[in-house]
């Protein structure tokens, strides 16, 4: 349960603070840090918790945006940075990203009240 | 608290998110902040464009006077209704930036000598060269004359500056045009400036290849010596159909220009220098193919009586596109065409009395001054007798990841001293040059579209073109009631024979400009007898005119002949004829060259497979069509046998050469075949004839012909390959290998990265009747599904039909998608 609500809560946060592009494109770290805070899990747990949190809006969002798009821009980015050209690639990448760095914030606040959420 | 698990995870996370948040060396450039660029909320993924975007909108702008309707087509055009003039311009500035934002910035970018700010110090050669040129300062010239003497401009260019920047003010940081996430930066305000700066970016692409040319010339002049010089680069063209044509009278010159009497030994046979310097690159040359087709057929000649016109400017092919489509109504006009983001007004078009086009005049406006300085500080040069002071300007540079640059250049009496000694290129040979430049002076070349746009006649159209001076066009024009019309308009010197070719002494004034030629001595003519006007960049006149047109290696022949050929025995024309003429791919350099070939070749000295390129040579069809082999033929042939008779002349410079023009050697064959310098100078026991570098050149085009065969590449259209390249050169955001025939000297004038940047024809019906499209799209975003949409269409020569109606017909359209209100807040 508590798993399930970090999730959602690293998912909804790492939105709001997105949706105002002048906060830079890492303030999901500090909202899913405080997360990790509030709602203490153990590391594992809370990794996942932050890593899925993130990775599944950075998923939602590229992928629903990729297909509105009829993958017009992912398959040229695809070949800039250079992943052949392969948009599926690009949107692995992407939420590698977000999973990776939203699973370590996590982890890091967890670490701040590891004690306490293990007994 | 575990304190270092606690650490060490932090440690990572700060890590991972400052390499993220960092440009990361890729290849030769840099990567954009990966995680900003990846962030669905902030990076490239905001510009992947839904397909099905509605682009209504409303807008509230206190900077209106009144409201403006906005109709956006199915092609993405805009057509703005508004209740005056200066709202008008605002919206197109609005809109402008809304769909070219990045490209307007970067263009006014490298016209300033700023790319290194942004792109760090791989750009500062080519900052320098602009800088030094004077690019700047033309433009701080001409927006100064326009605000002390021209408020009507001024009103005009601030409303379309205000318009841009309204677009950028209400800019989200995740809505960024894409290539500033890709480069990490960021817009800056548009200023009146930026667009003088543009246009002054069109003078360099149009007239500043003379920045290069003149210095090639002269060191090729001092390589050969000047005897030599003149049979490889002569002025003389035999097969010149000049835009006026042959046997019209002109007037009596008011200026003649004086030859200077020590022009022969001081000037034209100058002795060469052999010093070796240190240089920098400068960046390439305007393209030599950089011109233009217009024509316009009189009512006689068509099908429904009345005139049509067509203009296709010949320009690097980019994305995003150098135009932008839009209708712009108002009380005061209702104007269609091609505008440049960046500038208000339509550059190429239509209103409901008259349509204009422009192709390039070629005509030489930038000459160099050798200066001698008194000593290092360059603070005093020799001019008429004493040490003159000179102004020092500074321009800073800035880049990125580095100091500032800043140049203090030298402003003589002739211009800026580009070249001294902090600067130097390959070609400039240790010279102090000064560049005297038409562009320098200020210009209103905005007020001429703005005129036009609204032009109802004759008169109102020659005075309009009356006050362009730079660069210099062939502006064509058409009206309803049945008047056809071409100048060639701009400040153009009165020069006496090649002053200006070469670097000129510059110690004193003898070899000044002696004056501009006036207005009205500018070569024109309307409605002449033949029934049609045209100009493909040849020579405007024959060698009647009273002035010096220039080096003959500014104006291609053979496009003009062959425009003048087809257009000659047209009758009942249709615009659909106009089209096809538009992208005809006869090759009429070919039909001269291949006969006076074949009487050279000496078929039993060659090869089995030379043979049988030969035989492949003469089955062709003389067309640049797409699927030709022939063509490909052709071209390797001639430049083989052209190197073969040139390159012996010109091996053995330090500096690279020009190689003479390719009509300089066909006219020759076709005059005597006797022709000394086909012997190769390198071997002294043996006289070449043309006849035997002929057969040594197909020899060696047939090893390279061999090599295409086998990698499939021997059709013209995938020998040629044409492309529309992203202005970052960056492949994934171009088109590569389009399928197109055409080149030089063909009327489809399209070559590798080169052609008809937009294509017009307009019929002068009571009801417009207008085609066109360019190879692009309207949206800058290469994330947009308008990005390139019109390229595949204008590859397979079609054409749009052009809206030009009313606000409640178009309304009626169902070419009518999108609607966005611009309302006075």
């Amino acid at each position: 349960m508590k798993f399930i609500a970090t999730l959602l809560l690293s998912t909804l946060l790492a939105y709001a603070s997105g949706i105002y592009g002048d906060l830079p494109w890492f303030s999901f770290v500090i909202t899913n840090l405080l997360v990790a805070i509030v709602l203490p899990q153990k590391p594992a747990a809370a990794f996942l918790s932050g890593a899925i949190g993130v990775g599944l809006l950075w998923a939602g969002l590229s992928i629903y945006m990729d297909i509105s798009n009829n993958h017009i821009l992912s398959t040229k980015v695809a070949q800039i940075l250079p992943l052949g050209g392969s948009y599926q690639k690009l949107i692995f990448i992407t939420v590698l990203v977000g999973f990776l760095l939203g699973g370590l914030a996590s982890l890091t606040g967890s670490f701040i009240r590891n004690k306490k959420a293990a007994q | 608290m575990r304190l270092l698990p606690f650490l060490a995870s932090a440690l990572v996370t700060t890590g991972l998110v400052v390499t993220l948040n960092t440009q990361l060396k890729l290849g030769a450039t840099k990567s954009p902040k990966l995680g900003y660029f990846l962030s669905p909320q902030h990076g490239f993924w905001k510009n992947a464009e839904n397909i099905h975007t509605n682009f209504d909108a409303t807008i509230l702008a206190n900077d209106l006077k009144g409201d403006v309707d906005v109709t956006i087509d199915d092609r993405l055009v805009p057509h703005i209704y508004a209740d005056n003039d200066l709202d008008a311009y605002y919206v197109q500035g609005y809109l402008h930036a809304k769909f070219r934002l990045w490209q307007m910035d970067f263009q006014t970018r490298v016209a300033s000598g700023r790319l290194s700010e942004i792109a760090g110090a791989d750009k500062l050669s080519i900052d320098r060269f602009f800088r030094r040129l004077g690019m700047v300062y033309g433009a701080e010239q001409t927006e100064s004359y326009i605000n002390e003497n021209n408020p009507v401009m001024k009103a005009t260019v601030d409303s379309y500056t205000a318009g841009v920047n309204a677009y950028i003010n209400q800019l989200k940081p995740e809505d960024l045009p894409f290539e500033y996430k890709l480069m990490n930066y960021a817009p800056e305000l548009w200023t009146p400036k930026k667009t003088y700066l543009f246009l002054m970016f069109m003078s360099y692409d149009l007239t500043g290849r003379s920045a290069t040319t003149d210095l090639q010339l002269t060191n090729t002049r001092d390589y050969l010596g000047y005897d030599l010089f003149q049979k490889l680069y002569p002025n003389q063209q035999d097969s010149l159909d000049p835009i006026i044509p042959k046997g019209t009278e002109f007037a009596k010159p008011s200026i003649k220009p004086i030859k200077p009497g020590s022009a022969d030994t001081a000037y034209l046979k100058m002795p060469a220098s052999k010093k070796l310097f240190r240089y920098e690159e400068s960046p390439e040359a305007p393209n030599k193919n950089n011109g233009s087709n217009n024509w316009a057929v009189s009512g006689s000649k068509t099908k429904s009586g009345r005139p049509i016109l067509c203009s296709d400017p010949h320009l690097g092919l980019n994305l995003p596109s150098l135009w932008f489509e839009v209708q712009i109504t108002t009380p005061t006009h209702s104007t269609y065409g091609a505008s440049f983001p960046g500038s208000p007004a339509v550059i190429i078009g239509f209103n409901d009395s008259l349509a204009w086009g422009v192709t390039n005049a070629g005509r030489d406006v930038l000459d160099y001054y050798e200066v001698k300085f008194k000593d290092s500080t360059q603070n005093e040069y020799w001019y008429n007798g004493t040490w003159k002071n000179v102004t020092k300007r500074t321009e800073v540079i800035k880049v990125k990841d580095s100091a500032d640059v800043i140049e203090n250049i030298s402003m003589s009496h002739w211009g800026p001293v580009m070249f001294d000694a902090f600067y130097q290129n390959q070609q400039s040979n240790g010279k102090n040059l000064a560049v005297k430049w038409t562009a320098h002076n200020t210009s209103t070349g905005v007020e001429t579209f703005y005129k036009l746009n609204r032009a109802k006649n004759v008169s109102d159209y020659l005075q309009a073109i009356s006050l362009w001076k730079c660069p210099g066009q062939n502006f064509v024009m058409a009206t309803k009631t049945g008047n056809i019309a071409i100048k060639q308009q701009g400040d153009f010197v009165a020069r006496w024979e090649r002053q200006g070719d070469f670097i000129m002494p510059g110690e004193d004034s003898t070899y000044d400009w002696q004056g501009i030629i006036p207005g009205n001595e500018n070569p024109m003519i309307m409605n002449p007898s033949r029934g049609f006007v045209s100009s493909a960049n040849q020579k405007a006149t024959d060698a009647t005119y009273p002035y010096y047109l220039g080096t003959a290696a500014s104006f291609p022949l053979y496009r003009g002949i062959s425009v003048n050929q087809h257009l000659t025995p047209m009758t009942q024309i249709t615009p659909e004829d106009m089209m096809a003429l538009q992208t005809n791919n006869d090759n009429v350099f070919a039909a001269q060259a291949r006969p006076a070939l074949n009487r050279l070749i000496q078929m039993d000295l060659l090869s089995p497979q030379a043979k049988r390129m030969v035989t492949i040579l003469n089955a062709w069809d003389l067309k640049n069509d797409e699927n030709s082999k022939g063509i490909t033929v052709f071209k390797l042939i001639w430049d083989s046998v052209e190197s073969a008779v040139w390159s012996d002349e010109l091996a053995g410079s330090k500096i690279p050469l020009t190689k003479p023009e390719s009509f300089v050697l066909l006219e020759q064959i076709c005059r005597d075949t006797n022709f000394t310098v086909a012997d190769d100078i390198r071997t002294k026991d043996k006289v070449e004839t043309l006849k035997d570098q002929v057969n040594v050149g197909i020899e060696r085009a047939t090893q390279q012909l061999i090599s295409l065969e086998k990698e499939n590449k021997l059709t013209w259209g995938s020998f040629k390959a044409t492309r529309v390249v992203h202005l970052t050169k960056i492949p994934a955001l171009s088109r590569l290998n389009l399928p197109i025939g055409g080149g030089v000297n063909i009327i489809n004038a399209t070559t590798e990265n080169h052609g008809p940047s937009w294509r017009m024809v307009v019929h002068m019906t009571d009801e417009i009747e207008a085609y066109g499209l360019y190879p692009g799209g309207q949206s800058g975003n290469p994330g947009s599904p308008f990005y390139d949409n019109f390229v595949d269409y204008w590859a397979a020569g079609k054409y749009y039909r052009l809206l030009f109606l009313s606000k409640e017909k178009l309304k009626e359209s169902e070419r009518a998608k999108w609607h966005m209100q611009f309302k006075h807040a």
